[in-house]
């Protein structure tokens, strides 16, 4: 039943020396890859070229404590989605983008520099997303040591 | 005299909208030669208040994503935490939710139907869908008590049954949208003022709809055929039989009879959720803490396929939610289809992803680039110039809507 999903696994397994806990078929279109960072760029052309997952579903970034994550979920057109997760240190918190290849990406990866204060290189120059422009420097409220109420407060403050 | 470049910027304000938008338009002339967009005007950290939210908390919040499709979202989201929880939900809580996101589509694109004659001037068609949306507008309300945010979902199921007096009633009114659309698609395909308004308008090529990540009936339009419904069957759609409507003209005409072969298909598979419906339980008693692990989840909204990602940490509030709504992943597909075009079909052209545009009234600046002058007009105003505009070019709804008129009082 899940033939499918184990050969990719063992396709990306032998290709890239990962460990086999590092890939996951969680259940049927569903695969996980805990990747590292370094070896993203590679594995990722891969998997869209080679393996067929051609759809970029989306991006998700995720504040890890000490890292900062980023899961880009691809999908085939039969639906199977390769979840393909870096950790990157939040002190640098630096990925390249995929946007060329995907122009969608462009809004998601805004996304994780405006909410996690992610670094993302290579990013054509243009409007921010989502926060408004007058938005203040360093605070990126996905973090979770960041409260909306910082923000609320000095607004008040302003307007008393 | 050669013509001169004027900056356009369209929105981005309204509150109607789920997503405003800005479009930064460069005109020579008629023709939009470039275009830029700013999004996020309307970023309400729904995703961070859910990190400090318990997950039924987070189901009623996730709802409320979008008026149209928020049954689109909760079920998204909700799909997630049974995942990563290991809920089994009963058959019938799933054909449940599954009529529920039939009958959302079928509101959905009829209110867009609607909104595509009234950007156009084609007033009558607007008057009738609206009018028929109201059948269906009705059975949810029966259903659900509500005619939006219906709240049917809850983690592990649905929180109301379906009643053997309400099935004829769902069935009469299906009947009913059935022989309506019936109608429309007749109008689609045999009035020659809509087919030559639309055709043409808002060009794009299968290539760029994959390339660029167009999702929903846009893509379907450009003849991309992919529908999460088949392609990662959610809910029971593993066990109905449909089709996926695809178009090959990829334009806003296309665009228009994939929508109407859409409501064809729910009709169809309102009609075998009724008749395949089991009996039974419609909800599993859920935890309210949710074990750490995580999940994502996709579903086909009426716009495009939405994406959910959930992750858990044990606690009865999740660690991180992520919600990519089809909206977004059209927006540059729009940028796209907009440049090359003329001014006047803006607003069909923005419409025809159906970025949940109920009521357009938004503001537009011009800036004439040489003398620096700044001149507003709004959304109304830009749209009685966009018909206007097809109106001296002889392509005029006002006999149309008089003729459909006449013919339906005879009837």
């Amino acid at each position: 039943m899940l033939a499918e999903e184990e050969k990719i696994k063992q396709q990306l397994a032998e290709r890239f020396g990962l460990p086999a806990e590092k890939i996951t078929v969680q259940r049927e279109r569903r695969i996980w890859a805990d990747v590292q960072a370094a070896e993203f760029g590679e594995i990722f052309d891969y998997a869209v070229d080679k393996l067929g997952f051609v759809i970029l579903a989306t991006i998700t970034g995720l504040d890890e404590g000490p890292t900062l994550g980023v899961i880009y979920h691809i999908a085939r057109e039969s639906g199977i989605i390769l979840n393909l997760h870096i950790s990157v240190p939040k002190d640098k918190p630096v990925i390249k983008t995929i946007s060329a290849r995907f122009p969608a990406a462009d809004a998601y990866e805004r996304e994780m520099v405006d909410l996690l204060g992610m670094q993302v290189e290579g990013l054509p120059p243009g409007n921010r997303y989502p926060l408004p422009d007058g938005w203040p420097a360093g605070q990126y409220p996905l973090r979770k040591d960041w409260k909306s109420d910082t923000i609320g407060k000095t607004e008040v403050t302003e307007n008393a | 005299m050669p013509e001169r470049e004027v900056k356009l910027t369209i929105g981005p304000q309204h509150p109607m909208l789920k997503e405003p938008e800005s479009f930064l338009l460069t005109l020579r002339g008629e023709k939009i030669t470039d275009m830029t967009v700013r999004l996020g005007y309307n970023h309400r950290g729904i995703e961070k208040a859910c990190e400090q939210r318990t997950y039924i908390q987070d189901m009623y919040l996730v709802e409320r994503v979008c008026g149209i499709c928020s049954h689109s979202h909760s079920t998204c989201f909700i799909q997630a935490v049974e995942e990563i929880a290991g809920l089994q939900v009963p058959k019938r809580g799933l054909y449940i939710r599954t009529l529920i996101s039939e009958l959302e589509r079928i509101h959905s694109h009829l209110l867009w139907l609607g909104v595509a004659g009234h950007e156009i001037g084609f007033g009558t068609l607007l008057m009738y869908t609206w009018r028929d949306r109201e059948l269906v507008m009705d059975i949810l309300a029966l259903i659900s008590g509500n005619r939006v945010n219906y709240g049917m979902n809850t983690i592990g199921g649905v929180r109301r049954d379906i009643t053997a007096e309400q099935i004829p009633q769902i069935l009469s009114a299906i009947d009913t949208l059935e022989e309506r659309t019936k109608y429309y698609i007749q109008v689609g395909t045999q009035e020659i003022t809509l087919r030559e308004r639309l055709s043409g308008v808002g060009k794009l090529s299968r290539e760029d709809a994959t390339h660029l990540g167009a999702v929903g009936p846009t893509a379907r339009a450009s003849g991309v055929n992919r529908d999460v419904r088949r392609d990662d069957p959610y809910a029971v759609y593993g066990e109905l039989s449909f089709n996926v409507i695809t178009d090959e003209h990829s334009d806003v005409y296309g665009r228009t009879l994939v929508r109407v072969g859409e409501l064809m298909e729910s009709y169809k598979l309102v009609r075998q959720i009724l008749k395949q419906m089991p009996d039974g339980p419609v909800v599993v008693k859920a935890p309210r803490k949710i074990p750490a692990g995580q999940a994502v989840s996709r579903y086909e909204a009426p716009r495009g396929e939405d994406v959910h990602y959930v992750k858990a940490n044990g606690s009865d509030k999740p660690e991180r939610v992520k919600v990519r709504a089809p909206t977004l992943a059209n927006v540059q597909v729009v940028a796209h289809m907009l440049k090359d075009g003329y001014l006047a079909d803006t607003p069909i052209v923005i419409a025809a992803i159906d970025p949940c545009f109920s009521c357009t009234d938004r503001a537009i600046a011009t800036t004439n680039i040489d003398n620096g002058r700044t001149d507003r007009m709004d959304w109304p105003t830009l749209r009685k110039y966009g018909i206007d505009w097809y109106s001296k070019q002889g392509i005029d709804f006002a006999e149309l809507n008089r003729k459909l008129r006449t013919m339906r009082e005879s009837n």
